[in-house]
């Protein structure tokens, strides 16, 4: 799917797995927390929860924001 | 002698539970245990499986590294000769475990190293070439052909017989290229093939070029301020009750959900079609999938213009790369004419 939405928009793929984003051929990858909960952490407060989301969408955004011109993985 | 063989299954085939418990940590049983019964007929008095290592699929997939050196630990003590994982059929986490270990045996205690795999399995592109991945079909409703193939393939490499081509053994194409002498010169090979090309009948290369399936990246978004951003997931996010019956694995359909005026997503209004992952999370706070209330307080806060009222998503699990082609195809377009600049993508 990330590769068909490619062709037309710019799009990032926050993944837990991320070597299989790299086999797919995502080109803008961040890495999430875990596989059932990629965006969250419920061992956390809601609150601390919430900044580590917002941690990761503020990196997707930076990463929709940067020109790649390779698969590259947005880390800290 | 019978060559002693350490089989790697996951927490499903050891009958420890499903994805509630996929995140359990390696552990290794003296014998065989579940699909390995199948694997031991087949290798009769030639083989035995002297342990068999179980791994949950999450904990493998989350932590790579760790549990491949884990499960090398467990595995060096019973000095196989060689090593089977699987098979994982169309199974994309317990793909990435099998092939993992594969290749880690392999390159760690060199010894022959199989598994068996549908080749959408994305363990398959990750390890094709480090291991030997028999073809099989996309469930476990075809184990019964593929653990005697997967089998007798291991005994002929430990026996350190030839091994011929893809089709003839049953495994998925490496990418390996070998010299062969024909009796015919290459002229002639290359007219006959021209001929055949020419007369529509089938041919067979002799020097397969590789496929690179790649999309050049996009040129990054200038002015965030005045984008407007769509989330799209493939961790079968949806309305409470899943309305449209997304399938929770191998998905026909994605679906669109309009949410104007949606600011968070809760227990009470969304949860998750996915089958391959435990629920639980994602059913408590489906924003830890798709993060509606993140975006929406920073579309608030005017770090991007719009979060684009309508998401898409659908059950990556077992889905084919040819409905998962179609259905990032028509989302793209949807979210192109609509004026969007950029989109997440969450995967779990």
């Amino acid at each position: 799917m990330v590769k068909e939405i490619e062709r037309k928009l710019p799009v990032v793929h926050v993944c837990t797995i991320v070597p299989i984003s790299l086999t797919v051929g995502a080109n803008r990858i961040v890495p999430a927390i875990a596989i059932p909960h990629p965006l969250g952490d419920p061992t956390k407060t809601p609150e601390e929860e919430k900044a580590i989301r917002r941690h990761l969408v503020e990196k997707a955004l930076k990463a929709l924001q940067t020109a790649v011109t390779e698969q590259t993985v947005f880390t800290d | 002698m019978a060559y002693r063989i350490v089989h790697y299954i996951n927490q499903f085939y050891a009958g420890i539970g499903g994805e509630e418990k996929a995140d359990v940590g390696p552990e290794v049983r003296e014998g065989v245990v579940g699909p390995g019964a199948a694997l031991k007929a087949a290798f009769g008095a030639d083989a035995e499986i002297v342990a068999t290592v179980v791994c949950g699929d999450t904990y493998f997939a989350s932590n790579m590294d760790k549990a491949g050196a884990e499960v090398l630990e467990m595995i060096k003590k019973y000095k196989p000769d060689g090593f089977i994982a699987g098979p994982a059929f169309n199974a994309g986490r317990y793909g990435t475990a099998c092939g993992g270990m594969c290749e880690v045996v392999s390159k760690q205690l060199g010894i022959p190293v199989v598994s068996g795999m549908y080749p959408e399995n994305p363990g398959v592109d990750l390890y094709k070439k480090s291991a030997w991945i028999i073809e099989t079909g996309d469930s476990a409703a075809s184990m019964r052909k593929a653990a005697p193939v997967m089998a007798k393939f291991l005994l002929k490499l430990l026996r350190g017989e030839e091994i011929g081509s893809p089709a003839d053994e049953g495994y998925i194409e490496r990418g390996l290229r070998k010299n062969v002498f024909y009796d015919k010169l290459a002229s002639d090979r290359c007219v006959d093939m021209f001929v055949a090309k020419l007369k529509g009948v089938p041919f067979e290369t002799e020097y397969k070029m590789p496929v690179f399936d790649r999309v050049p990246p996009q040129p990054p978004i200038k002015d965030m301020k005045n984008a407007v951003i769509a989330l799209v997931t493939s961790g079968g996010i949806c309305p409470k009750g899943n309305p449209d019956h997304i399938e929770s694995s191998s998905a026909s359909k994605y679906c669109e959900y309009d949410i104007t005026g949606v600011n968070d997503l809760t227990s009470v209004t969304f949860c998750t079609a996915h089958g391959g992952y435990d629920a639980t999370y994602a059913d408590a706070d489906a924003d830890r999938v798709l993060p509606v209330d993140v975006m929406r307080d920073m579309e608030k806060e005017g770090v991007f213009k719009k979060l684009y009222n309508k998401f898409y998503a659908t059950v990556g699990n077992g889905t084919s790369v040819a409905n998962a082609r179609r259905f990032g195809a028509e989302i793209a377009a949807k979210l192109a004419d609509a004026g969007v600049n950029g989109v997440i993508l969450t995967s779990t």
